[in-house]
């Protein structure tokens, strides 16, 4: 059965990064621009894990976290975010509200692929 | 995998296109921050445009541009989240920076010079100042000339910065173990709630750590409260965990890296925990199974709403079993390779395609521009064709109203609208053009010391890839020209009663199937005495020559004519306004000038949408079918024999408004006729060469005016001279479309004294 990992990010660079090093490693990729987008793509299709980039129009990281937990039918759903390791304090309010892990930006394929395979089910 | 590209590269220029959006989507914001338009999301906005650049250059490895945007995104950070005010002197520091920011783009790419590197730290200086409110430490390093030791101050402090090696700590304990040797390791593990609530779940821990070593695992559950006390939502469950592994500390901190703030935990070797007593918790294995059973079912009654069944029901299934044979290896180390799971039977699944859903964005695919170009070549053979089709069934004789005629009409419309729409396919918005206008402007202004404020409108005016392509030029060129000998400088301006910052326009718009660009400025307008007085000066015209203000102010437009004085580094790069407008009229497109001194000028380009069709005049020259392309054509009109003269004999003129003009008998001069026919039985057509120069193409009869297809003559058959392309006619045949400049020049070198016969003329009438 294979994983379906949600990516949200309004970088076509970033969508199409995560989107190499998943789909190497096996995974299906759906993809979203943004949170608003990430939400609904949510709500239509699911999916097993959920990578968040922070900084988005629209709705950013922190919203798409709490729009998940707030979600009963996803409130169990492995939210990682995208981030750089400096925003420390971004990391804690990203985890305040509900992440469950963080990949570092600039990410590499491998530890992208070990992080999401460190929270999915 | 016909694919052969490397993903990686493929992504890279992914990655610089989105720069270059992202570049126009920062000037946009920095712009409309400065004329006081922004509102947050416009801050945001700029802030993640920097952001993405520097998230990308990242994943690329490209660390100069990583640096630089790193110190940009900072001070945008402190701004964004109102800790810094954006003042006037912040707004120009960024719109600088965004140049700067694009320099290093361009280089990273490729393309363009190399960074200014002293501009480049200077920048990045004075964007640290704003952001501390102070020079930067680092500011020696940065001026510091030798390029080999700058960059190592800014690599140590920025990117430890940015990315934070915080696992250095993790390293350190790494080297403190004895690496080699296979190491028992005592976890004591004790989650918060939190951590479940957060999607973290203790089986998976669990299973991360067995990929490390051997695993034993003994759950704790005297923590739990009776069924009344219990809080769904909490955690009393702990584990306790040996681990037999080689991997090391790091490696195991590394699986708790996620939940180290939601959970107790301790971490020792187990030659340092106390002797394992509980190594075999008889207490609990059976208990515990009762207890969850009773759990779960009072859980989904008392607590219908919302059971978490992570925190109940997922942990303690796999573990049951391992908690009673707690002395084996309970969970086998899963093969390095397996990818995303552990769980064996499921693990080899085949990767499934990418798999990519629609965006709610603009929805765009990218194609080949070959095929979209194949794909217009075809319908310009269906236009044809059509025309060749309703002229059959014309010739046929078949009454207007028959039911083939009525087809045609309709066939026509549907032609029309492919047409219209393969062209749109290729058709871009003006605006990659016009973003690059902002900082040129901000340099050039710079440059002469005056003050500009560029107003662009219509950026989303679109326009053929190729005419956009080929606008830049001219546009760079006409705005350098405005700043630099348009505007006057502040100091003018105030003494004038105008507003010191000069105000440049740039606008665009769809006028009657063309595309319109203005450039205007208000500055001093064009100072005709002076033009005049260079124009004589140059010899391009006689000194007492009357010339009306318009035609004055074409002069500029002559080849080898220059306003300025002494060559700047703005303007005068040897281009003159003649290049210009031969760059224009090669797009089939015309450019006129308006000025009125003191309120300042306006110069007007007006060029087709697409360079594949043509508007052209049709024309007939001793039995060819000809085209006169409409953009050089100024009038037509029939000969009269009073109107007509011969110079020196035998070169026929014509009068044309109280001019003479060279008439040219082009059938004659293609070789379609051997011996001139006498002019009044003809039609003169009177055409404006891109020098600015009228004669009068002496044709038999005009057919009317039309689009044209166009066909390079040059890719069917070889360059002739005075052809400008072929086209093909509704009849099926084919026609030049004449190249109206060659025409004329080369009948000035037949008639050597044509042009002192010209100005002869024009003062004796």
């Amino acid at each position: 059965m294979t994983k379906t990992i949600l990516t949200i990010d309004d970088s076509r660079t970033m969508r199409d990064m995560l989107m190499m090093a998943l789909v190497d490693a096996g995974y299906r990729v759906i993809q979203a621009v943004d949170g608003v987008d990430g939400l609904e793509t949510l709500a239509a299709e699911g999916a097993d894990v959920i990578i968040t980039d922070i900084n988005m129009p629209r709705m950013d990281g922190f919203g798409v976290i709490e729009g998940v937990r707030a979600d009963p039918a996803h409130r169990a759903t492995p939210v990682l975010v995208l981030t750089t390791e400096s925003d420390a304090t971004k990391k804690q309010r990203a985890r305040d509200a509900g992440a469950t892990g963080w990949i570092v930006k600039p990410f590499d394929p491998a530890k992208l692929v070990d992080a999401v395979r460190r929270v999915a089910a | 995998m016909s694919d052969a590209v490397d993903p990686f590269e493929a992504i890279k220029v992914v990655f610089f296109q989105e720069c270059d959006e992202l570049l126009g989507d920062l000037e946009t914001g920095l712009l409309a921050i400065e004329q006081g338009q922004a509102d947050n999301e416009t801050v945001n906005a700029v802030f993640r445009a920097v952001h993405s650049v520097k998230g990308g250059a990242g994943a690329f490895g490209l660390d100069a541009l990583v640096r630089f945007a790193h110190v940009f995104e900072t001070l945008l950070d402190e701004i964004r989240s109102e800790r810094k005010p954006c003042d006037d002197v912040t707004v120009k520091t960024l719109l600088r920076a965004s140049d700067v920011l694009a320099d290093h783009i361009a280089a990273a790419r490729g393309q363009g010079a190399p960074v200014d590197e002293i501009r480049s730290a200077g920048l990045v200086a004075e964007l640290e100042a704003l952001t501390h409110g102070e020079p930067a430490p680092a500011l020696a390093a940065f001026v510091e000339p030798d390029p080999a030791f700058a960059p190592v101050a800014i690599t140590m402090d920025i990117e430890a910065d940015a990315f934070g090696f915080k696992p250095v700590a993790f390293n350190l304990a790494d080297l403190d173990a004895p690496a080699p040797a296979a190491d028992a390791w005592r976890i004591v593990f004790h989650p918060h709630g939190r951590m479940y609530a957060n999607a973290n779940e203790t089986g998976i821990l669990l299973r991360e750590l067995s990929r490390l070593g051997e695993l034993s695992v003994t759950l704790d559950v005297s923590a739990l409260p009776d069924l009344d006390a219990l809080d769904a939502e909490e955690s009393y469950l702990s584990w306790t965990i040996d681990l037999t592994t080689d991997a090391g500390e790091a490696a195991i901190r590394d699986v708790f890296d996620f939940v180290e703030t939601d959970c107790d935990l301790a971490i020792r070797p187990a030659s340092a925990a106390a002797p394992i007593a509980e190594f075999a918790p008889v207490e609990t294995p059976a208990e515990p199974e009762f207890d969850i059973a009773a759990l779960l079912a009072k859980a989904q009654a008392d607590i219908a709403a919302a059971p978490d069944p992570a925190v109940i029901v997922e942990p303690i299934a796999p573990l049951a079993p391992v908690a009673a044979k707690s002395e084996q290896p309970p969970i086998p180390t899963p093969e390095p390779a397996t990818p995303p799971t552990a769980s064996a039977p499921v693990a080899t699944a085949a990767p499934a395609p990418a798999h990519a859903p629609a965006q709610p964005a603009a929805v765009t695919i990218r194609v080949d521009l070959d095929r979209v170009d194949r794909l217009i070549n075809v319908v310009g053979e269906l236009v044809i064709q059509q025309a060749m089709l309703a002229q059959r069934v014309i010739e046929s004789g078949l009454a207007r109203s028959s039911g083939i005629s009525v087809g045609l009409e309709d066939l026509e419309l549907l032609t029309r609208e492919i047409q219209d729409s393969v062209m749109a396919i290729r058709a871009q918005p003006v605006k990659s053009v016009f973003q690059r206008m902002p900082r040129l402007v901000r340099e050039v202004g710079e440059m002469t010391g005056k003050r500009v404020r560029l107003v662009t409108a219509g950026e989303d005016t679109e326009v053929d890839k190729t005419v956009v392509e080929r606008l830049a030029e001219p546009i760079t060129h006409m705005l350098r020209n405005a700043i630099d000998h348009g505007l006057e400088s502040p100091e003018e301006r105030v003494a004038a009663g105008k507003p010191a910052e000069g105000t440049v326009r740039l606008v665009a718009l769809h006028r009657s199937g063309r595309i319109v660009i203005e450039i205007s400025d208000d500055g001093k307008g064009i100072n005709r005495e002076r033009v005049k007085g260079i124009a004589v000066s140059r010899g391009l015209i006689a000194e007492d020559a009357v010339l009306t203000d318009d035609e004055i102010d074409n002069l500029i437009f002559l080849p080898g004519f220059s306003t300025a004085e002494t060559i700047t580094d703005v303007s005068g790069r040897g281009v003159g306004m003649d290049v210009v407008r031969r760059s224009i009229q090669a797009l089939g497109g015309r450019i006129s000038i308006s000025s009125t001194p003191g309120k300042g000028s306006t110069f007007t380009l007006s060029l087709p949408l697409t360079l594949a069709v043509l508007d052209g005049m049709v024309v007939t020259g001793a039995e060819q079918t000809l085209v006169a392309p409409l953009t050089a054509i100024v009038e037509s009109l029939t000969p009269q024999p009073q109107d007509i003269h011969y110079v020196g004999g035998h070169d026929p003129v014509i009068r044309f408004r109280d001019q003479f003009v060279p008439l040219i008998d082009v059938a004659l001069g293609m070789g379609f006729r051997d011996a001139p026919v006498a002019p009044e039985i003809g039609v003169a057509v009177v055409v404006e060469t891109e020098a600015g120069t009228r004669a009068a193409l002496l044709f038999d009869a005009i057919q009317g005016q039309r689009q044209v297809v166009i066909k390079s003559l040059e890719t069917n058959y070889q360059p002739v001279d005075g052809v400008a392309a072929a086209t093909i006619l509704g009849d099926g045949r084919v026609a030049l479309i004449l190249d109206v400049d060659a025409i004329v020049s080369s009948s000035r070198r037949r008639s050597v004294r044509h042009e002192t016969a010209r100005t002869e003329l024009k003062i004796a009438s």
